[in-house]
């Protein structure tokens, strides 16, 4: 009988920095056991292979910012068994998906794309994967976290529901001891709403989470958004707060559009 | 890619990659000879633009390191200096003893994660014929072990100091939020020790790797400090005399677009195309190396200045053995600053800063409102000023090569550009648009 056959992984680049798939290169201690175990069939950043479909796994990494990735991420669905995205990009359009709001300077700038559209091409927003094809799990992070990869891996290779915690950070400064910077301090801090997986690094740093997790499920913004005013923040401040690296996330889109200067 | 000879005209060969691997991003190359002699040369550059210097406009000044940072995985300490670096040149301050000197240890960090992850993923398997760092490591697991134990090295600094590898979230305009205990460092000497034995072993290693003969004559340009192998601070020099406070710099170079790439070319006024990155600052700088790096380096048999960029390898894994024992001087002197950071306004002003990436130097300015918002930014990145002379590089290489069939000389090419360790993500974002016509 011959051994079964390595499960067949492929990572995808979008309009990135290219950090989350770089995460996958930092697991050093795990990299050399994991293309053991697996097949990395494409994976360009670390591999001139390229091997076509189908693939039992593809992570994808980056947002929609063309018509031709448009397209492409429909190709790459096809061919994936299991398709997780990974990172702010993917998930929630990312920081270039600051270009989706109705701000002048950005609004001016994607009239200057669409001016050359032969020149460059260039969708007039930056989208999520899952805005264009079904996805089967969202990795957040600005970047990811690389042991919470590795378990995504694994899981979908063995067919199980990823163990990944989907409270706020401020769970996570609990367990990891952290003095609440905002109560102690008076530091606005995003960590109420924010989804976990970053082990609540801030706060650890004395810094307010600046939400690069994005929002968690059902977060209150409004009332924290009210806490943050109660330390002195501006509504410019809050609304630059939520309108960052996942500032296309649902949750966090309405309550920055609350903070938006009257017109 | 196909040679067969009859769509394309007699005598003709095109040598076409449509997306390069074993770089950061997204790129293509295309050469085209006829004859023997090689007519066009492109390194594209199709990875869409994130249009960063658009939206840094009306954010805070405090912001501009973390979203910086978003423009490259690979690279973000980079971005999180020279854009702090250009805020307090705004505010006309400047940062100064320990938290200098945790500066320049982040740094260290970066270019032993980049270099190690370029030196043993990227670049090592184009010498040893393998498609992957990860297929080399099924012969030679015990080196690839060591490049990625190093590499783990340069990221448990940006975990200590940073909090995490990519994107730091410890790095403040004026310093740190946080300043590190004293012992937070004590795992890392004994590792940094390890480090510099490693990274001299590579240098050793990498010297014994077959070389194609080829060298030109570059203009090489990187920052230049008197008393230090030069990161963070010094004045912009180059092998043929150019010497300018950074304050100079956009007098001197000016950025350009071509139509067929989403990446801007930087040349330099009146004198045209540059090389930036580890083999100009081992030229322009090698006597502020360590004695140990100069010495290893002279006993691989470089030259100074090495220009023959396929041996830059070798240059990394001294700059690897300099970081090493940098860092770890760094954190055996280390006394804990009484603050994390200064005060820094810089609103109202206007401010540049330049520093080393692992791939060159890397420009920022900006100008900032009496708000303390951001009115307007420029950045150039390492990979928009190497662009033009990968290019010139593809167009001499070429001809020696033209007996290999396709397939060889594909990889050849490949290899030449990832001589420079291009990170294409960096080189698309400032992209400037010229506004054009359509229709009536």
């Amino acid at each position: 009988m011959s051994p079964p056959e390595k499960k067949r992984l492929a990572v995808w680049k979008f309009a990135s920095c290219d950090g989350c798939q770089l995460s996958l290169l930092d697991c050093e201690d795990e990299l050399l056991a994991v293309s053991d175990a697996i097949d990395i069939v494409n994976f360009p950043e670390a591999t001139r292979r390229f091997e076509p479909g189908p693939y039992d796994l593809s992570l994808v990494e980056g947002s929609v910012t063309t018509a031709h990735d448009a397209e492409r991420i429909r190709q790459v669905r096809e061919e994936s068994r299991y398709l997780v995205t990974i990172g702010a990009c993917a998930t929630a359009g990312g920081i270039q998906a600051l270009r989706n709001f109705r701000d002048a300077e950005v609004r001016e700038m994607a009239s200057v794309v669409y001016a050359s559209p032969d020149y460059l091409d260039t969708l007039e927003t930056s989208t999520p994967i899952a805005q264009h094809v079904p996805v089967d799990f969202e990795l957040r992070g600005c970047p990811i976290n690389k042991r919470q990869l590795v378990e995504v891996i694994l899981a979908f290779l063995h067919r199980r529901k990823p163990n990944v915690a989907s409270h706020s950070v401020c769970v996570e400064c609990k367990l990891r001891g952290n003095v609440c910077v905002m109560t102690a301090h008076g530091t606005p801090c995003l960590g109420p709403v924010t989804h976990a997986g970053c082990n609540a690094i801030c706060p650890a740093y004395d810094r307010g989470c600046y939400g690069c997790f994005g929002p968690m499920e059902t977060p209150n913004t409004t009332s924290l958004a009210k806490q943050w005013a109660a330390l002195g923040a501006s509504s410019d401040d809050i609304k630059r707060a939520f309108r960052s690296y996942n500032g296309y996330a649902e949750a966090f889109r309405q309550e920055s559009e609350r903070h938006e200067p009257d017109e | 890619m196909s040679d067969e000879p009859s769509p394309a005209p007699e005598n003709t060969r095109r040598i076409s990659v449509d997306y390069l691997a074993r770089v950061e991003g997204e790129g293509a190359m295309h050469v085209f000879t006829r004859n023997g002699e090689v007519e066009d040369v492109k390194l594209k550059i199709f990875e869409p633009p994130r249009f960063f210097e658009a939206f840094l406009r009306k954010r805070g000044f405090a912001e501009a390191p973390d979203i910086t940072a978003r423009i490259c995985g690979i690279c973000p300490v980079a971005y999180q200096m020279s854009a702090c670096h250009a805020m307090e040149d705004a505010a006309g301050v400047r940062v100064t003893g320990a938290l200098r000197e945790l500066r320049r240890l982040l740094y260290c960090g970066e270019w032993l994660e980049s270099h190690g992850l370029h030196v043993f993923m990227l670049h090592a398997p184009d010498f040893l014929g393998y498609e992957s760092g990860i297929a080399m490591a099924r012969d030679h697991r015990d080196l690839v072990e060591m490049g990625l134990r190093l590499k783990k090295i340069g990221n448990d600094i940006g975990n200590v100091l940073g909090g995490r590898e990519i994107h730091p979230v410890n790095v403040k305009v004026g310093g740190f939020y946080k300043a590190p205990r004293k012992r937070d460092f004590a795992q890392l000497a004994e590792n940094l020790k390890w480090a510099a034995d490693a990274a001299e072993k590579t240098a050793r290693w990498a010297a014994e790797l077959d070389f194609p003969d080829f060298e030109r004559d570059y203009e090489f340009v990187c920052l230049s400090h008197p008393d230090e192998y030069a990161m963070n601070e010094g004045r912009l020099v180059s092998s043929r005399g150019l010497d300018i406070a950074i304050a100079d710099y956009e007098e001197h170079f000016e950025e350009r677009h071509e139509p067929y790439t989403n990446a801007l070319h930087s040349v330099l006024r009146g004198k045209d195309h540059y090389f930036v990155g580890p083999l100009a600052r081992f030229a322009l700088n090698f006597d502020r190396l360590t004695e140990r790096a100069r010495t290893v380096a002279r006993e691989c048999g470089l030259e100074v200045p090495c220009r023959n960029p396929f041996q830059g390898i070798i240059v990394r894994a001294i700059e690897m053995l300099y970081a090493a024992e940098e860092a770890l001087r760094i954190v055996e002197n280390y006394e804990r600053p009484d603050r994390p950071a200064i005060e820094v306004d810089p609103s109202g002003g206007r401010g540049c800063g330049l520093t080393e990436a692992p791939r060159g130097s890397l420009y920022h300015r900006y100008e900032i409102d009496a708000d303390g918002l951001i009115a307007s930014a420029k950045i150039v990145p390492p990979t928009s000023q190497n662009q033009l002379t990968i290019e010139d590089d593809l167009r001499s290489f070429v001809p020696q090569f033209l007996h290999l069939d396709d397939d060889d000389l594909q990889w050849q090419c490949e290899q030449a550009i990832r001589n420079y360790d291009p990170c294409i993500s960096c080189a698309t974002h400032f992209l400037k648009l010229e506004r054009k016509e359509v229709g009536a």
